[in-house]
């Protein structure tokens, strides 16, 4: 993965860009030691390294906008970080940039039921800010599994999802505002307690634009009230096309699943070694589930029994409480760590139309031969999100590079079937070079021209994204 | 000018010397805008369409009734619940998918299932200086790239003019059923929305007439799904909103709801319509200050109609709030669009200007 040539100029003055953030910073907030720098050389796409020049953790708007002004002033590269949980390498430093963690701005500015919105700053975790609403029976909808340790900053970059999409929408539906900090340091307010824009629709374009638009400090996030309950079914089939039309007939039949998930046979087989959920084996499995009250859920799963049923199942079970629930989502739950006993893997996120599911596994299927790589797949059936897993060994030469190839491959035929390279996980440097296969000069222009609004300097993680090649002339300029 | 395709289109905009009025079927002329008129409704037609995965493919001159009878056949719905402006601004013509795009219109459906925004999955359009570009796609989820989709939603045609539109669309329901509540104070009815809202009975309209049909406060709350469920839900919801007084439960509702979303009370009447997104609980004391002829809250508060003498700058009236007016049809002498805070408007500006750097699309709208 090639990234630019550091900026010697910035590195030559590494003391006092340093000296510099320390005057609008409390002493602990800046992190220039290279044994301590190097705690950020890298988020969850693991395979790639490199400790930045320093890094910020900022307290507030205020601060972030007296880094950021800095760091325009002098010409210095900034990588904005949340908790550093991209598996697409969008928080990757750069060796000339400075690092802006969000990680301590992570209070609950107002909660306001009677509006269904919380406000937040964004260094907050996905799954607390859930945690600030659930005593009275309300949570905030997008679940990227992840969501521990994610940050609402990252969500908003990468505008990220989660299993429950398919009815809730990802984080574009449920984000109302922002307040953001752009390069050279201007405050925006954009959005807030009502709904839609009054002129162009500036927050639909920060949402997913991984951090290279500005910093977003504070976020006003729409918040549901919890269904009365949930219930999930498990069924398996003996091939992926079947699996396939029961999800397709579900859908058609007029119900509206808030999740739908979907395990091939090798993702099973790992999951069964591990999580030992009771899992047939077979080629395609899937999870099922519906919300309601106790009645209404009872109609909906008798109506998607009724459909399972008809196509032949090995395998068909209704979960009656909440421990058998609790059983069915096990296995799924563990998939990615059970793949990971197995070997390191690389984890996709291409996203294909429902229809093409069949022969996309069938592809995957002959090219994990031709590749002589393992591949496990989890899937948001419902919404047509496909997780390849790749297995790789990352201690013997040239698995790495062989896995890229892979799933290089995995993509373009997501792209071929009339998908797209990321679902919710985000471009990064990951599929960076990818971006070509699917849009055209013109497509990335345009989209490259917003950045030139935002950050005229490309200043703002300016080597993601992008391919290198045509982002290079705005980067030097 | 009429294009039939986008690459006629694209070669009009590239020789155009002069401003064009962008137009769909011209159904809502919100904003100001001269120039030659350049419409849409010839690149038209249903591309692709799977129930299945619920997506729809269109050219953005196709009728939205084209749109709407194809799901229908397949028992589906654009659930955002488009209005149709044509009673309201007393134009005829046809309503195309493009122009519901551009101008971002949604229905009373818009508070629970979201705007139609939210079911845009991907664009073709032609920017201001002939670039065909295309952006998001046919699939569900997809982050690759920046979401000009949401961006060219709503923006008048002013960034550039849509020739193709994907949609997310949704099973049409089994039911409907609505909890009406009469006589309630305007405060009192966004509470009772606002409880609605709060429970987990997932209503899918809310809205109040401070003067409803027979000239006494009205408040209709609606839940949709399958039969057994909505008579749950409407039931429920009655139960959790007796301290507002004695709700009645109805069934055949789908009038009251069309004219809800066509905001069918105004239609004919004399005087400016403004259209006010809002903070919902802000809402009764935003209108209180409003000396309007008429109003009428959706979205649970959160959306207000309101009906003024001709001429009045509404704005002036209610002062600074947490929220957006437009002046949909009248004379007052003020902006269309609420003007943006500086720091928000230059970076409208300067999208505009790199999307239109010859300011010929809808030059006069949006301001």
């Amino acid at each position: 993965m090639e990234m630019p040539t550091p900026n010697a100029h910035v590195l030559m003055r590494k003391a006092q860009i340093v000296a510099r953030l320390e005057e609008v910073l409390p002493r602990d907030a800046v992190i220039s030691d290279e044994r301590e720098t190097q705690a950020y050389e890298c988020d969850a796409l693991t395979a790639y390294k490199c400790p930045p020049l320093c890094a910020v953790l900022p307290a507030n708007t205020k601060e972030v906008a007296a880094v950021l002004k800095i760091c325009h002033e002098m010409g210095v590269p900034v990588v904005p970080r949340g908790s550093g949980t991209s598996l697409a390498g969008g928080a990757l430093p750069t060796a000339d940039c400075v690092i802006l963690g969000v990680a301590k701005m992570n209070d609950v500015i107002e909660t306001n039921y009677d509006d269904r919105y919380i406000r937040v700053q964004t260094g907050r975790t996905n799954l607390s800010v859930t945690g600030a609403v659930e005593t009275n029976g309300f949570f905030y909808a997008p679940d990227p599994s992840s969501q521990l340790a994610c940050a609402i900053a990252g969500n908003i970059a990468m505008n990220s999802g989660g299993a429950h999409c398919l009815k809730y929408g990802v984080t574009t539906n449920n984000l109302m505002g922002v307040k953001m900090v752009l390069m050279d340091g201007t405050i925006v307010d954009i959005g807030g307690a009502h709904l839609d824009a009054g002129g162009l629709d500036i927050l639909g374009v920060i949402c997913g634009s991984e951090g290279q638009l500005g910093v977003v400090t504070e976020a006003t996030l729409r918040i549901l009230h919890k269904p009365e309950g949930a219930r999930p079914v498990l069924m398996g089939y003996d091939s992926s096309e079947v699996a396939g039309q029961v999800v397709t007939d579900i859908i058609k039949a007029g119900i509206l699943p808030v999740a739908i998930e979907f395990m091939d046979r090798p993702c099973i087989e790992a999951t069964e070694k591990f999580a030992k959920a009771g899992y047939p084996m077979c080629e395609a499995l899937l999870i099922v589930e519906v919300e309601g009250s106790n009645d209404e859920i009872d109609a909906q799963l008798k109506l998607i029994m009724e459909i399972a049923a008809s196509h032949n199942p090995v395998e068909l079970r209704e979960a009656k409480d909440a421990e058998e629930a609790g059983r069915i989502w096990l296995g799924r739950k563990s998939a990615f760590g059970a793949m990971g006993q197995i070997n390191d893997y690389m984890c996709l996120d291409g996203t294909i139309p429902v229809s093409a599911l069949p022969l996309v596994l069938r592809r995957i299927g002959e090219m994990s031969k031709e590749f002589g790589l393992d591949v496990g797949n989890v899937f948001h059936a419902g919404d047509g999100n496909m997780h390849p897993l790749i297995l790789f060994d990352a201690n013997k030469p040239g698995d790495l590079e062989l896995c890229e190839e892979f799933g290089a491959e995995i993509l373009k035929l997501c792209v071929e079937v009339g998908g797209c390279l990321t679902g919710e996980h985000g471009v990064g440097i990951e599929k960076r070079d990818l971006m070509n296969v699917q849009y055209d000069p013109a497509d990335l222009e345009a989209q490259m021209a917003i950045k030139d609004v935002f950050d005229p300097a490309w200043l703002l993680n300016a080597a993601k994204v992008f391919p290198l090649a045509n982002s290079e002339a705005r980067r030097a300029a | 000018m009429t294009p039939k395709t986008e690459e006629e289109l694209a070669q009009m905009i590239k020789g155009a010397n002069g401003p064009l009025r962008i137009q769909g079927g011209g159904t809502r002329p919100i904003g100001k805008c001269d120039g030659e008129t350049l419409s849409t409704s010839a690149i038209s037609g249903i591309s692709l369409y799977e129930p299945g995965a619920l997506t729809i493919v269109a050219g953005a001159g196709t009728p939205v009734a084209e749109v709407e009878a194809a799901l229908a056949k397949d028992n589906q719905r654009l659930a955002f619940e488009p209005m149709d402006h044509r009673a309201l601004l007393g134009t005829t013509g046809t309503p195309t998918m493009g122009g519901l795009a551009a101008a971002n219109i949604s229905g009373p459906r818009r508070i629970s299932v979201g705007a139609c925004r939210d079911f845009m999955l991907g664009v073709r359009f032609v920017d201001g200086s002939g670039n065909i570009v295309k952006n998001g796609g046919r699939v569900m989820k997809n982050v690759t790239g920046y979401d000009l989709v949401k961006l060219m939603t709503g923006a008048y045609g002013a960034l550039g003019v849509l020739t193709e539109i994907s949609l997310k669309v949704l099973p049409e329901v089994e039911t409907t059923g609505s909890v009406l509540l009469h006589g309630l104070s305007d405060a009192d009815a966004v509470a009772a929305m606002a409880a609605a809202l709060g429970s987990p009975f997932e209503a899918t309209g809310l809205a109040h007439f401070p003067k409803g049909p027979t000239g006494d406060p009205l408040t209709m709350i609606r839940v949709e799904g399958f039969e057994k469920s909505v008579n749950y839900r409407a039931e429920k919801l009655r139960d959790l909103l007796k301290k507002f007084g004695e709700a009645t439960i109805e069934t055949s509702d789908a009038a009251r709801w069309q004219g809800v979303r066509d905001v069918a009370a105004f239609a004919g009447q004399d005087g400016d319509v403004w259209r006010l997104s809002v903070k919902p609980s802000d809402a009764a004391e935003l209108v209180a200050k409003m000396d309007a002829k008429a109003v009428q809250y959706d979205w649970g508060g959160g959306l207000v109609w309101a009906m003024t003498d001709s001429g009045r700058d509404l704005r002036a009236a209610i002062g600074p709030f947490d929220g957006h007016a437009t002046l949909i049809r009248g004379t007052a002498d003020v902006p269309t669009f609420q003007p943006e805070a500086p720091a928000l408007a230059a970076i409208t500006n300067g999208i505009r200007a790199k999307f239109d750097p010859r300011g010929i699309l809808n030059p006069g709208i949006m301001s």
